[in-house]
């Protein structure tokens, strides 16, 4: 409905080196006509989502115990590929374990994600305008979820929120998704090679990032239910 | 994890605990009444949208959500617009994941011989007899005493547009003050259902859209700059 610039609701932080997010911030309820949209920005990379939903589903897709859902990832050009797909059920997956799907049983919701510009962390600037899409469209959820990728370059330094540029030089990309209520692992995507002990200290230094995002959810949702 | 009842005013997100009366004993626990947006995980309530937590004496609570799409409650009363006649039911669509059913019997006089004259493309203010998320929605267009009570076919010449269904709320809320300052401006009618659908009439076409996009606009505005929106419009259009 209205749109705010997008620093308007941006949240800036910053500490040590390479152990930081980028910049970040978000809009809620920038197109009118789906059921809720968001729009993220982590650095440069961009992904506005719409949700639709709960509403009517093709009778072939319908699931008599909860509601169908349905992912679709645009890329910025050309058709979708292997590795949207692949994303898709990514996204797919942790929204379907941190929705409540049960309560709409043969109705569809339908996540549309259109990728703005990438320059790295895509994936979990995807997972995290879809959360606050579905929040923005008052769906119902068991927990709210975030997206922090890590990247392990050859020193075997981990850097947090990767650029395109630092993904590429790297040996390992990895990316999870963290629930609010236990701040546990709810979705990880592995690219590269890495050592055991490598992969649990990423896994703490995302958890400790997904504070801040949390944290920035609840201030947004602030500020947006501050008119009322 | 703080108790329930400093937490109302405040902004609530999925996942947040409410209480955690489980350390007390069983008898002594606080009774609460969950509404929209909480729901019960053994002995916690637990928030399952993000909005306002609201609480009305004694023990009710609730999460107040701004969202547009419609999920039918039972009693709630609705717009909705006839899609199609299939035999002897209409099909109305009122915004929710599926169409409503509504019998023709379901209108003040009707009887099997006598049927009401209702049109595909009308528009019909009525009440959800049946809705849960297990079957079709259904809608009369009578009270329990058989009486059409404000409810039936309506919309002529008037306009239907849609709004948030927390806009709705506020609008529908008893000595709303949106209506009230709009209503000292000039006579319009309205109908306003709670599916999110509003129809306004006014005297004019110009009339009429003014008061439809002063309702859209409301949403965003605090109430101090509505006021000053309707008083520099009264100046100046009127």
């Amino acid at each position: 409905m209205v749109c705010l610039p997008l620093d308007a609701g941006a949240h800036k932080f910053r500490h040590m080196a390479d152990r930081r997010l980028r910049e970040f911030g978000c809009e809620q309820n920038l197109l009118s006509r789906p059921d809720g949209s968001a729009s993220f920005v982590q650095g440069d990379t961009t992904v506005v989502v719409g949700i639709y939903g709960p509403a009517e589903v093709k009778v072939s897709k319908e699931s008599y115990d909860r509601a169908t859902l349905e992912v679709i990832l645009k890329p910025k050009v050309g058709l979708p590929g292997v590795a949207e797909r692949s994303r898709e059920q990514f996204i797919r997956e942790t929204c379907e374990a941190a929705l409540l799907t049960a309560l709409h049983p043969r109705t569809s919701i339908v996540l549309i994600l259109q990728v703005i510009h990438d320059d790295g962390s895509l994936l979990s600037c995807c997972l995290n305008s879809a959360c606050m899409a579905a929040m923005d469209a008052g769906l119902n959820m068991r927990c709210l979820f975030c997206g922090v990728t890590c990247a392990i370059d050859l020193d075997g330094n981990i850097i947090l929120d990767p650029t395109a540029k630092q993904e590429k030089e790297s040996r390992a990309v990895l990316t999870f998704a963290i629930d609010s209520v236990e701040r546990q692992v709810m979705m990880s995507s592995t690219k590269g090679a890495f050592t055991t002990a490598e992969f649990h200290q990423s896994i703490a230094i995302c958890q400790k990032a997904a504070e801040s995002i949390f944290q920035f959810y609840r201030d947004s949702v602030g500020r947006r239910y501050s008119k009322s | 994890m703080s108790s329930t009842k400093e937490r109302v005013g405040c902004v609530v997100l999925p996942g947040d605990v409410l209480t955690c009366g489980s350390e007390l004993p069983e008898g002594k626990r606080d009774k609460l009444i969950c509404g929209p947006g909480l729901r019960r995980d053994v002995d916690d309530v637990v928030v399952c949208k993000s909005g306002i937590l609201r609480h009305k004496e004694p023990n009710l609570y609730w999460v107040d959500s701004q969202q547009t799409r419609y999920v039918p409650a039972k009693g709630e009363g609705v717009i909705g617009i006839v899609t199609a006649k299939s035999g002897d039911v209409f099909k109305v669509d009122i915004g929710g994941s599926e169409l409503a059913t509504l019998s023709y019997l379901a209108f003040e006089g009707a009887t099997k011989r006598n049927r009401p004259n209702v049109q595909v493309g009308d528009l019909v203010y009525s009440q959800l007899i049946i809705a849960n998320k297990d079957m079709e929605p259904e809608l009369v267009c009578i009270d329990s005493c058989g009486r059409a009570n404000g409810m039936g076919v309506f919309g002529a010449g008037g306009l239907l547009f849609k709004v948030s269904l927390g806009l709705v709320r506020k609008l529908l809320l008893p000595q709303s003050e949106v209506i009230q300052d709009l209503d000292s401006m000039f006579p319009f009618e309205m109908v306003v259902g709670m599916n999110g659908r509003i129809w306004v009439k006014s005297r004019s076409t110009q009339q009429t859209l003014i008061v439809a996009n002063l309702l859209e606009s409301c949403e965003h505005m605090t109430t101090a700059q509505r006021r000053d929106v309707l008083r520099r419009l009264s100046q100046n259009c009127l």
